[in-house]
């Protein structure tokens, strides 16, 4: 019996476990001065899911500060020129800050305050986390603090003024290959050393348990909303659902909601970069192998040593060597198929959307639409396609123009 | 009896307190560890922690993760680790050799296949700063238990009176006591509250207690030697490996430990 038939989508929203695993992933990978408040962070977080007050805290802040609920918004000359399913876009691009990654830092702001928090330190990449974290902590008045590799420091420049704008500290991080894992180490010494007055924001699904349970459920407002508006909008849930994968939380967000309705197609899109063949890649999901890192056990770029390889992509925000454990869990088990795009067929998808539909689409999104372009054509006009757009493009027109020559 | 109860044994007949210095294995370069770990004992080391080079070492501040990226540099995989202690064992059979790292390159290798070859080398500990022991498998715990190589756990000031009974129901060898909230070589050490949190370790366990993370000098080791049963020191001895010149290296890294050794009780 090939194993997706063994997959119990019950059991599947049952995990994690109480430990955090997902199967054979997630769980706790850190140095013990970690894990009392790691524990403490999880004891806080479960209580707060099932405490009214905060979510009516939460939602407040989703509708008002954020804007949700986002559109699902029908891309009707893309669907048409591509000459197959409908295609629906969810617009998280419109959020406040311009990506999904504020519905996670509002709710785990909010949660650092209620631990009586003052301060809050983030990781990130392409700094759409950090800007989301910065944009929080000015909104809840707490001190703010960054980590950002000195090479994407100098890719992301205008994210790195916006940031400081909100009054964050951006520090810059030297070591290792100057990106984000090095940033995410970063950030973890700082919270080993500050763990009495400091929260941690993890950006993604993934980092030691509860983070990967705890991101997934902040974001899976996506595809609750999803759920909802394609029954009122089109009178039935979508066929399939397409999302990018870097460290997986806007795909966590979309496709959690819909797991247990087998019958979805889900396709998680990874950066393929230069191509799979080459090596120069960020898809561990689809050319790693599982290992251990940042907390957790998942698909990792690694070498035969153990050693964690560097990545590549035209898109900051997927240039990561690791991807949320739960993502693992589902590609085992069949659940969720993960697939690659080049940089080259995401500037391609790039291009379209804006000129096609006037909406101008993150790099990292556009490799969910590249895939898309290539499975539309295929498939019935019947069908409904929901593609997550988690963000806008304009922190990406710098490179857009470097690649293309143009300087701005 | 393994090499490291040996140790403490006899340590503790003549009245001593473990030295353990922690060197990267590969820093400065390859060619130097294993004449290093010779000189350490000379100077008076009682166990050697190896620190096996990790491209990503979260728990670590930035002098050992200079040292990491060093030895990655030459060449360094867990495999040229592994033959360095067999190497060291060639001329020393008697100094417990404790391997310090991170699990992923022990995952990659496979933990049967590591096992084997730490068991081959004669390892004698074996310390996952990321392998909490709620995680261990028990694929790794059959392989590594087989093998007589005790898994040497952490405990740091954040860890509760019931964590610390659990922890010291898994570990062997000793405890390594986390002395400050922080990376290696950050924070200084707090002695009272050092004093207080070993008390509360003995409740739990026999096992000999080594303190680490804060040990800069020959008078801080002294302090520690006074109230644990081991002194670790790691950064500080980088820092050293960093700063002097490569051909100085045997002669001014040993008369370091040497000056914390005399400090210490003159064993």
């Amino acid at each position: 019996m090939p194993i997706s038939n063994l997959l119990n989508i019950k059991n599947t929203r049952k995990l994690p476990d109480e430990n955090g695993h997902f199967g054979i992933y997630g769980g706790i990978f850190v140095a013990e001065t970690l894990m009392q408040p790691l524990e403490e962070l999880r004891i806080a977080y479960e209580k707060s899911m099932t405490d009214s007050e905060f979510l009516a805290e939460l939602n407040h802040d989703l509708h008002y500060f954020v804007g949700r609920p986002s559109p699902l918004y029908y891309a009707k000359r893309w669907s048409q020129q591509l000459g197959g399913a409908k295609i629906y876009l969810k617009r998280e691009d419109l959020n406040h800050t311009g990506a999904h990654k504020i519905n996670n830092t509002v709710g785990q702001a909010l949660l650092a305050k209620r631990m009586g928090k003052t301060r809050i330190i983030a990781e990130t990449g392409a700094g759409q986390h950090g800007v989301a974290t910065a944009t929080v902590a000015a909104r809840f008045g707490m001190k703010c603090t960054v980590y950002m590799g000195a090479k994407d420091i100098k890719r992301q420049s205008i994210n790195v003024y916006r940031m400081r704008l909100l009054g964050a500290e951006v520090r810059a991080v030297e070591s290792g290959s100057k990106t984000l894992k090095d940033a995410l180490n970063e950030a973890m010494r700082d919270w080993v050393a500050n763990i009495d007055d400091t929260f941690y924001i993890i950006g993604t699904v993934a980092g030691p348990h509860p983070y990967p349970a705890m991101v997934r459920d902040f974001q899976a407002v996506i595809g609750r909303e999803t759920r909802q508006q394609s029954k009122v909008s089109v009178g039935h849930l979508p066929n399939i659902l397409i999302a990018c994968v870097g460290g997986g939380s806007n795909a966590m967000g979309l496709f959690y909601p819909f797991l247990e309705n087998k019958e979805i197609t889900m396709y998680g899109v990874e950066a393929a970069g230069d191509g799979l063949e080459t090596g120069r890649h960020a898809a561990p999901l689809n050319a790693g192998r599982p290992g251990v890192l940042h907390g957790n056990r998942t698909y990792l770029m690694t070498d035969d040593d153990g050693q964690i390889i560097e990545t590549h992509s035209i898109s900051a925000g997927l240039d990561y060597p690791g991807v949320g454990p739960e993502h693992a869990w589902l590609k085992d088990t069949n659940r969720v198929k993960y697939v690659a795009v080049t940089d080259t067929e995401a500037l391609d998808a790039f291009h379209d959307l804006t000129k096609t539909e006037g909406i101008m689409p993150a790099l990292e999104s556009s490799h969910a639409l590249a895939y898309c372009k290539k499975i539309a054509p295929t498939i019935d006009k019947k069908q409904m396609i929901v593609v997550n757009l988690s963000g806008r493009g304009d922190k990406d027109i710098h490179t857009v123009a470097e690649l293309e020559g143009i300087i701005i | 009896m393994s090499r490291l109860t040996n140790c403490f044994i006899n340590l503790k007949k003549q009245n001593c307190t473990a030295l353990i210095p922690f060197i990267t294995a590969g820093d400065p370069s390859p060619e130097l560890t294993v004449p290093l770990m010779h000189a350490l004992v000379e100077a008076g080391a009682n166990i050697i922690e190896l620190g096996i080079p990790f491209s990503d070492p979260m728990a670590d501040g930035p002098v050992i993760q200079r040292a990491s990226e060093r030895a990655l540099d030459q060449g360094m995989t867990l495999i040229k680790v592994l033959k360095m202690v067999k190497d060291f064992r060639v001329k020393d059979s008697v100094t417990p050799v404790v391997l310090m790292g991170y699990l992923n390159p022990i995952e990659i290798m496979g933990y049967k296949k590591f096992a084997q070859a730490a068991e081959d080398a004669e390892v004698d500990g074996i310390l996952r700063v990321d392998f909490p022991p709620e995680e261990i498998t028990s694929e790794s715990r059959t392989f590594i238990r087989a093998n007589a190589m005790s898994p040497i756990f952490l405990i740091a000031p954040t860890t509760t009176p019931k964590r610390i009974k659990y922890i010291c129901s898994k570990a062997s060898g000793y405890i390594y006591y986390v002395a400050v909230k922080g990376v290696t070589g950050s924070a200084e050490l707090d002695i009272d509250s050092l004093t207080d949190k070993l008390a509360e370790i003995r409740q739990f366990t026999k096992l000999p207690i080594g303190v680490g993370f804060g040990i800069k000098d020959a008078k801080s080791a002294a302090r520690v030697a006074k109230v644990s049963d081991a002194v670790i020191v790691g950064s500080a001895l980088i820092n050293l490996i960093e700063t002097i010149p490569q051909e100085q290296l045997l002669e001014k890294i040993p008369a370091f430990l040497q000056e914390m050794r005399l400090a210490m009780d003159n064993c």
